[in-house]
């Protein structure tokens, strides 16, 4: 029996959350004042997955760097992948927001698109 | 080989520069750090003191008032902030009455014009926010604030204007006499001059001592500081200084030329001439004895604080002289150094003109420009200097309302900017409010493109205090 | 220099929305001003996301969300300056501005809205011992060289303030390939939000030291190194000193309503917020100068600054069409009490409200098993109960204004906590 303990995010409250698991498989969820907390737990404990944020330059922009995003979530121990997958991306101005930058970026399916508008200098 | 190289670009070395432009001579400046006005002279009370405290009798006593009586004209031949303020020493107990007319009879002996003692209820009119215990002060009409940097860099811009040369980044190493002069062994080569002028400040014992000169300490003495946001402006008119007496030695509350409020400093000797950081004791002692002397100063103003070293000798004297022949001390150069600095660079210059009997030079430019300030401009004259040069309409300081033409100015000027801090010091972008938070990248940028050097190359004061270490995900 | 009824000061997020609402609410001379080269203001540099559930129902980036507003002030054809800074704003509303292409010009609109944000409390203002050397940055300069223009501003990280911006720039400054030791925080709580402490902090290993604060700062060029203490009663804990080797301290100690024009044009401020005293129609002490967002009071999230600001454009439209209002009308101070530290509006006139009152607020500690209540003169006229109530998030209270109208005879509202 393995024992995950959390901290919940859903609000100020920030209940301490304490996950039991056994062969990858939720036995059972304590510590949450509300359902939110539990559905929480449970992802957070079989899948965890994070909207990964960051930067690339630009060439000919009114902007040196654009901002980007991943389109969905992506598993969390994916971040750095992604981030390194971005590392010499350069995209020509003009840059408009939800524009794909990378596709399936680092195998993970998602991509990267970009949530700034560069016009061209 | 040159005629006269100073050591040192503090106040004293640029007032000692530009004395020596007046003649025909070939003039270095040779400065450790990356511009004018780095050292003792960057971190004081900004006070050209009315030359009351200084013993009767003594050359620092002679100098002040000299200094602050050459002031108001020099202020207005070399276009810097100085304001003819007054000052107050404030007794805060009967019992330290006898130091009080000590004080004004040795200010009286000094030559200080207009010096009175003011009782409490003139006082409180004087100055409202004076404490409720104060007894009397020694009131002095011709005390005043100025801008150190200001100063500093009138000094050394119209040397520079009238031939003086200035080489930064040079760390003198050591002093050595030879034939017809001196050598001096420097981080950048060695400079051969026939008179050397020591100037160095904290280090200005370690080149008397090498010049074989009798032994000298200088201790740094460290004075911490707070400086208050410009809405305190007003808070005092003259500068406030506390009787040292029952309730032992205080710290000064003053206005700057600018409308911030500055109170301190401490006054610790230490062994460290690079320790300028201030310490929590230091701050605590100035936080403490910042409310003796007046009531209600409103600390939670604070935009900044920093410490300044000053060069102390065991005798509390300046050491002005020829020392060895053709090696000229212009040494322990403390308070009230700044008050002096015009006097200092007269009788130093006048030390080296007897020993190389100069010629005047009749080129010599006694005037100098400071940077254009569009907010003393009236509304029509500030549009037309906009339409003219397009940068002064836009504001990179917003704090303190800078524009990118005086940066322009600063950074073009000789000597000009060339880090965060000299464009600082020069436009005071970056000393507002938010502390240069705003625009620092902004100034950063102007800076790489006026260089000619991409912007992580550009530094907060030279050295190696760059701003940026690298680019997103170099490292990654 | 063509003449505005409505002059906006500020494009970020509350100047963007406030000029949206005037015009929907008929208003067609409206003038925006930006201090910057475009619009969005700091959520320009903010490109994490977690913006806007509130207002479009989805999460987006601070330049996506900005970049709504942005859209719609377009579409709406709303004029703007940019590069524009405005130096002066007089007690007429007379506003002295200056750019590179109008040079100085002054406006002379019916109405003004504030909406110039808010700064960051720097170094010097937390008195914080050492040397002076690069390296010092608040977490939102940092994030502008990083986000923005893509330079790393250090290698080695500690973050003093474990405020949202420094939660944030945490994780930023990691994923970018800097090293980030510790978050310090003065106080026994943080300032940020949960999800932050997890998302930020947690998911990269980075510890968060509560009760502890920066001692020393080592490096008189670059910074080579902070010290850490433990803090009990706001004085550090001889004894309890820990070095970190870093060359970067980040600073995320607190925002500042930046209200010098406000001060010059003699609006009165609310002391505990540094805001513009208001009324319920988010007017100042000058009628016809309105004020919302940070300006006003730092907000939490920037969903509700676009709700104020919104609320504030609306009202100013009202005033522009209707002129002055009776300055006769009742007026109720609001009045805080059991850990409220302050409320937007100070007074509400009940029959100025457009049938609703919204007052925020903020606590001044971490509050559980409370309820939140608010007394027309005496009497309860509304009560909610919260399990826990944090100094990091803004309370919102809407109240129907005839509450207040059935009230005659009280003379002040009280908003306070008590035991639920």
């Amino acid at each position: 029996m393995e024992k995950i303990d959390l901290i919940c995010i859903g609000c100020p409250m920030g209940c301490p959350i304490s996950v039991e698991m056994e062969n990858g498989e939720v036995v059972s969820v304590t510590g949450n004042t509300c359902p939110r907390g539990d559905a929480y737990a449970r992802k957070e404990v079989t899948n965890p997955t994070r909207i990964v944020t960051s930067t690339v330059r630009v060439t000919g922009g009114k902007l040196a760097m654009a901002s980007v995003k991943t389109a969905s979530d992506i598993p969390k121990g994916r971040i750095f992948d992604c981030v390194k997958a971005l590392k010499d991306v350069e995209i020509p101005a003009p840059v408009t927001i939800g524009q794909v930058v990378l596709k399936d970026a680092a195998g993970t399916g998602v991509d990267i698109i970009a949530t700034k508008n560069v016009p061209v200098a | 080989m040159y005629d006269i190289v100073i050591i040192g670009a503090g106040v004293s070395g640029c007032a000692i520069a530009r004395e020596l432009s007046r003649y025909k001579a070939d003039i270095l400046v040779v400065e450790r750090e990356e511009d004018v006005c780095c050292g003792t002279s960057k971190a004081n009370s900004a006070i050209v003191h009315a030359g009351f405290d200084a013993a009767h009798g003594t050359l620092m006593a002679k100098l002040n008032v000299e200094g602050s009586r050459m002031m108001p004209a020099l202020a207005k031949e070399l276009d810097f902030h100085y304001k003819q303020n007054g000052s107050l020493v404030v007794c805060m107990s009967e019992e330290d009455r006898p130091a009080l007319n000590k004080l004004y009879e040795n200010g009286v002996a000094n030559g200080v014009e207009g010096l009175r003692i003011v009782e409490k209820d003139e006082l409180q009119k004087m100055e409202p926010n004076i404490s409720d215990n104060a007894v009397a002060a020694l009131y002095a009409p011709t005390g005043g604030i100025v801008c150190p940097f200001g100063l500093t860099f009138a000094f050394a811009e119209n040397a520079a204007k009238n031939g003086a040369k200035f080489q930064f980044d040079t760390e003198v190493l050591e002093v050595a006499p030879m034939d017809g002069g001196w050598k001096l062994h420097t981080s950048k080569g060695d400079i051969e001059t026939k008179v050397v002028v020591n100037a160095a400040g904290l280090y200005s014992d370690k080149f008397h001592n090498q010049a074989g000169g009798a032994p000298m300490k200088i201790i740094p003495r460290r004075g911490d500081y707070f400086l208050l946001d410009r809405t305190t402006g007003g808070f005092v008119k003259n500068t406030i200084f506390q009787l040292p007496g029952k309730y032992g030695k205080g710290v000064l509350v003053s206005p700057t030329v600018h409308g911030n409020t500055i109170v301190g400093p401490t006054a610790i000797d230490i062994e460290d001439k690079e320790a300028t950081a201030t310490t929590q004791a230091g701050l605590d002692e100035v936080r403490e004895k910042s409310g003796i002397a007046v009531k209600n100063l409103p600390l939670r103003q604070v935009i900044t604080s920093f410490a300044g070293l000053r060069a102390h000798e065991a005798r509390h004297e300046f050491f002005i002289g020829e020392v060895k022949p053709g090696f000229v001390d212009c040494a322990a150069i403390e308070s009230p150094g700044l008050s002096s600095s015009p006097a200092i660079g007269k009788m130093v210059a006048g030390i080296v003109e007897g020993i190389l009997h100069l010629e005047k030079d009749p080129a010599f430019d006694p005037t100098r420009k400071g940077i254009l300030d569009p907010k003393t401009l009236s509304p029509e004259e500030h549009a037309a200097l906009i339409k003219k040069n397009p940068a002064y309409g836009t504001v990179i300081c917003r704090c303190e309302t800078v524009t990118e033409g005086e940066i322009l100015d600063a950074i073009h000027r000789v000597p000009g900017a060339r880090s965060l801090d000299g464009v600082k010091r020069r436009t005071r972008a970056g000393m507002g409010r938010c502390q240069a938070g705003f625009c620092s990248p902004r100034v950063m940028e102007i800076l790489a493109r006026e260089l000619g050097v991409d912007q992580s190359e550009i530094t907060k004061a030279g050295g190696k205090s760059k701003l940026i270490v690298g680019t997103n995900k170099d490292k990654v | 220099m063509k003449e505005y009824e409505l002059v906006i000061i500020g494009g970020g997020p509350a100047g963007l929305a406030a000029a949206v609402e005037a015009r929907k609410s008929g208003i067609q001379d409206i003038l925006i001003l930006e201090r910057d080269n475009e619009l969005g203001g700091i959520l320009n540099q903010c490109i994490h996301n977690g913006f806007g559930l509130h207002t479009f129902k989805e999460e987006l980036t601070g330049p996506e969300y900005a970049g709504r507003f942005i859209q719609q002030v377009k579409e709406l054809d709303i004029p703007y300056k940019l590069n524009t800074m405005v130096l002066d704003l007089a007690a007429d509303k007379t506003v002295t501005a200056m750019n590179r292409e109008d040079g100085l010009f002054q406006l002379h609109p019916k109405a003004v809205i504030l909406a110039m944000g808010c700064r960051e409390r720097p170094r010097g203002a937390l008195n914080i011992p050492g040397y002076r050397p690069a390296g010092i940055f608040t977490a939102g300069t940092a994030q502008r060289l990083v986000n923005m223009e893509g330079y790393m501003p250090g290698r080695k990280v500690v973050i003093l303030g474990s405020g949202d911006i420094g939660l944030i720039m945490a994780r930023r400054m990691t994923l970018e390939g800097a090293q980030v030791q510790v978050v310090a925080e003065l106080m026994p709580y943080s300032g940020g939000l949960k999800r932050n402490i997890v998302q930020c902090l947690d998911d990269y290993g980075i510890p968060l030291k509560l009760s502890h604060t920066v001692v020393d700062i080592e490096g008189k060029e670059r910074v080579e190194g902070i010290t850490l203490a433990r803090v009990e009663n706001g004085r550090p804990v001889p004894g309890t000193e820990e070095h970190y080797d870093c060359d970067t301290l980040l600073l995320s100690c607190g925002l500042i309503p930046e209200n010098e024009l406000s001060r010059a044009a003699g609006v009165e401020l609310n002391p505990v917020t540094n805001g513009p005293a208001v009324n319920e129609s988010l007017e100042t002490s000058i009628p016809g100068v309105f004020a919302a967002g940070n300006v006003l009071h730092v907000h939490d999230l920037v969903d509700y600054v676009s709700e104020e600001a919104g609320a504030a454009g609306r009202h100013a439209a009202k005033y522009i069409q209707a002129g002055c209002k009776d300055e006769t009308a009742r007026t109720l101070p609001v009045k805080c009490e059991n850990g409220v530290r302050y409320t937007v509006p100070v007074a509400v006139r009940p029959d100025c409200a457009d049938g609703l009152v919204t007052l925020r607020f903020r606590v001044g500690n971490v509050y559980k098993n409370k309820k939140v209540a608010v007394y027309a003169g005496d009497t309860c006229i509304f009560s909610r109960k919260r399990p826990v109530l944090a100094p990091g998030e803004m309370e919102t209270v809407q109240l129907k204004a005839q509450l207040l109208l059935d009230h005659p005879e009280a003379d002040h509202i009280t908003v306070t906590l008590e035991e639920a």
